[in-house]
């Protein structure tokens, strides 16, 4: 019995190993549907809504991968990964992308053998704070319990930090950004870090944002992106020009309203390019004329995407920053549709 | 006439493999045993082909990279700087020591439960029935997580004891305050309990990778010399008494001998007790019993203890009545009936199920994930697994821990086992 159980988990391991490895793009279309790893809750990121449905950042570049490939943006499977598990389940077949806040680092690149299709969120890390502790700077945090995500690049940023400013600290391993929240609340840390992005949102989600303050430092770079398994070439185009495009759409202001419109033809080549106007960038990536104009279709170009679910007017009210396009002064910059 | 035709000779078919159960039994476990070996070569062939394909080694060097993460609960001295190998040594004592006192806590606790049950005394019995079906019956990660809620809940943060200035003038009481005159804290994140310093402290010895602190060692001997003097006074007082019949008065002699030579070390050596103060976000001096370990301690004990009371209660009665009626007949009372008559037969029974109680409280301690104590599985199976990516890699030296682990133990007891059990003459 004892034998039979241990093979057939051996089995099972090596099967689902095997099934890693076929041509992505294909797998999708054959399921028709898109496996995609977001975050287990992550409010203006990655979180359900009321009705279930999942809503947020991250997901608006699942739905864009989706509506590329599949022609639907509802044909997507949200499987939900932990700081811990997002990596193996990528690595595993699990799912065919990871769009998780997760930071581009030279060895998740290179030794994980993954590929970063680019960045959709320029970040730094931060530090949350209970507003009537009276620390104004992460200086003063000599001593204090920290609460920090593991598995992240946080975690070695935090060490660095105080080891640095020759501080100490008490850390908390967490492990979902709910524990983290719920041990923060509870006065089981006196601060909370992670990506200032997800600091931001976490506090919006608190009963009584205002009694929190995030501290002014950010101690790291912290470039998100979606990234898919090394080793498949396609799919990686694939996921990296979705994302161009979102970036090049808003660039030259193709919106969801006017994206139907602009698509029969424009006076910019590159956009008629892009939306497959002229040319067939499509075939290149084995997708079709139209993937970019349902791609932008799908939740709008960048900017739509960054106001509905991120932006000032939304409860976690990040402001663009360096997330804005080149033009504008920050680090959004698509390579030409050409 | 009769002639008898010799037995025909056993001609060698190869069918008789299969149709003659002289050879068949052995022909199906060879057969079984090359399907077997097959299938472990094809699944590791898949395994080692896939890694390749990933282009990913198996490979252990990683262990020896600077681990950079810290660990909040270090018995042997530990950096951001040390290696993954070192934290996953942190990680390994942070098991034994949860693992090594919830054996012995459920065992003390197991044996008075698994005996009280058994008590004449109708409400303790029934009492102890309610604690035994209540902590077996439900997840130990459920009694893990209960345990720590109400650490982190109910008790105080380390700004409640703050005393200022103004609290002073106004005359209002800390919102919480220390006990055991000011040496105890017991806040959300864990309990601060007195450290023992030396201010003549005679330094370490490095063994390898653990410095052992040659004033602890001091403090133990004297200890071992007391009690073994003690005794020898005892034992002493005994033959005395049986020669002469009068027993010689020793009480002070013991006393004496139990806590001079630890009075004589303690003071040669400088010692005194720091307590926790106060200071920024925490208490600091002192030293920190972190609440996840409170928490997994006392949630793997009482889960464990329920299973061992009902060992110690099952090994009791298969004792026949007959011990107990023997022993009360030469004049024994109930108590000593247990201890010398009872308890030590139905230890036989008692040792081989305890020990894989044993086994399954330390393989349980990796349950530890839960309340964030950095177990082996938070170190190495943790963030080392998640920094490095070596996922294979630290699930195999995993493994092979705690099957080393699971196998010490069991040896261990199994030396006990034999020394208690029945000695046939």
């Amino acid at each position: 019995m004892k034998k039979s159980v241990f093979l057939g988990t051996l089995a099972a391991t090596a099967l689902l190993a095997g099934y890693a490895s076929a041509a992505t793009l294909d797998d999708v279309k054959a399921r028709g549907e898109l496996n995609c790893g977001v975050n287990t809750g992550l409010v203006g990121f990655a979180a359900p809504d009321a009705n279930g449905n999942w809503q947020g950042f991250d997901v608006a570049i699942c739905k864009a991968v989706a509506a590329a490939v599949l022609g639907d943006a509802t044909k997507i499977k949200y499987v939900p990964t932990t700081s811990e598990t997002r990596f193996t389940a990528l690595a595993s077949g699990e799912i065919d992308v990871l769009a998780r806040n997760t930071t581009w680092t030279f060895s998740r690149d290179t030794d994980l053998a993954f590929t970063f299709t680019g960045v959709n969120y320029y970040d730094g890390q931060g530090f949350m704070v209970k507003k009537d502790l009276g620390v104004t700077s992460a200086k003063e945090l000599d001593g204090a319990t920290v609460c920090i995500q593991t598995g992240t690049t946080t975690e070695l940023n935090l060490a660095d930090f105080f080891k640095v400013n020759n501080m100490s600290y008490q850390p908390v391993a967490i492990q979902t950004n709910a524990e983290g929240e719920q041990q923060f609340l509870a006065g089981a840390c006196d601060a909370y870090t992670t990506d200032a992005s997800g600091l931001a949102a976490t506090r919006a989600a608190f009963a009584s944002p205002d009694d929190y303050i995030i501290l002014p430092e950010i101690i790291s770079k912290e470039p998100l992106g979606p990234l898919v398994r090394q080793g498949d070439d396609q799919w990686a185009d694939i996921n990296r020009w979705v994302l161009n495009a979102l970036v090049a759409a808003e660039e030259y202001g193709v919106t969801s309203a006017n994206v139907e419109e602009l698509s029969k033809g424009t006076d910019n080549p590159e956009i008629n390019r892009m939306l497959g106007n002229e040319g067939d960038l499509g075939a290149m990536i084995g997708l079709d004329k139209d993937w970019a104009k349902r791609a932008v279709s799908a939740s709008g170009n960048y900017g739509e995407i960054f106001a509905a679910t991120i932006g000032e007017s939304t409860p976690i009210g990040l402001a663009r920053g360096l997330n804005a396009q080149w033009t504008q002064g920050g680090l959004l910059y698509s390579p030409p549709f050409r | 006439m009769a002639t008898f035709a010799d037995t025909p000779k056993a001609n060698f078919r190869l069918g008789m493999l299969i149709y003659d159960t002289r050879y068949r039994s052995v022909t199906i476990q060879i057969v079984v045993l090359f399907l077997f070996m097959a299938g472990a070569a094809w699944l590791l062939n898949n395994l080692f082909t896939n890694l390749a394909e990933r282009g990913k080694d198996l490979s252990f060097s990683f262990l020896w990279y600077r681990a950079g993460y810290d660990i909040n609960q270090t018995l042997i001295p530990y950096t951001n700087d040390d290696t993954h190998f070192r934290a996953m040594l942190v990680g390994l004592v942070n098991t034994l020591l949860v693992a090594f006192l919830g054996c012995v806590a459920a065992t003390i606790i197991g044996v008075v439960v698994g005996v009280l049950r058994l008590s004449s005394n109708w409400l303790v019995a029934r009492l102890m029935t309610i604690y035994v079906e209540i902590f077996r019956n439900v997840p130990v990660l459920l009694w893990i997580l209960v345990t720590f809620a109400i650490f982190t809940e109910v008790t105080p943060q380390p700004r409640d004891f703050k005393v200022t200035d103004q609290m002073i003038a106004e005359g209002q009481e800390p919102a919480a305050s220390m006990l055991l005159f000011d040496s105890v804290a017991i806040t959300n994140r864990g309990t601060f309990i007195p450290k023992i310093v030396y201010s003549r402290s005679l330094g370490e010895i490095h063994l390898g990778f653990l410095p052992i602190s040659i004033d602890t060692l001091l403090v133990l001997a004297s200890i071992v010399f007391g009690v073994l003097v003690f005794r020898a006074i005892g034992n002493n007082a005994t033959k005395v008494q049986e020669a002469t019949g009068v027993r010689p008065v020793t009480w002070w002699k013991r006393l004496l001998a139990l806590f001079g030579p630890l009075l004589i070390v303690l003071v040669a050596l400088g010692f005194s007790l720091q307590r926790p103060t106060l200071g920024g976000f925490n208490f600091t001096g002192g030293v920190l019993v972190l609440n996840s370990f409170m928490a997994l301690w006392i949630g793997l004990t009482l889960y464990t203890a329920a299973f061992i009371a009902e060992i110690v209660r099952a090994g009791i009665l298969a004792i026949s009545k007959g011990q107990t009626e023997a022993a009360y007949a030469l004049g024994l009372r109930p108590g000593r009936t247990m201890n010398l008559v009872i308890l030590p037969q139905a230890l036989r029974v008692i040792i081989p199920p305890l020990i894989s109680q044993y086994l399954n409280l330390t393989k349980n301690s990796s349950l530890a994930i839960a309340v964030s104590y950095m177990d082996l599985r938070g170190t190495l199976g943790g963030i080392t697994l998640n920094q490095t990516g070596r996922e294979l890699e630290c699930m195999l030296l995993m493994m092979l821990i705690y099957l080393v682990l699971s196998l010490l133990i069991s040896s261990g007891m199994n030396v006990y086992n034999n020394a208690v059990r029945l000695k046939e003459r």
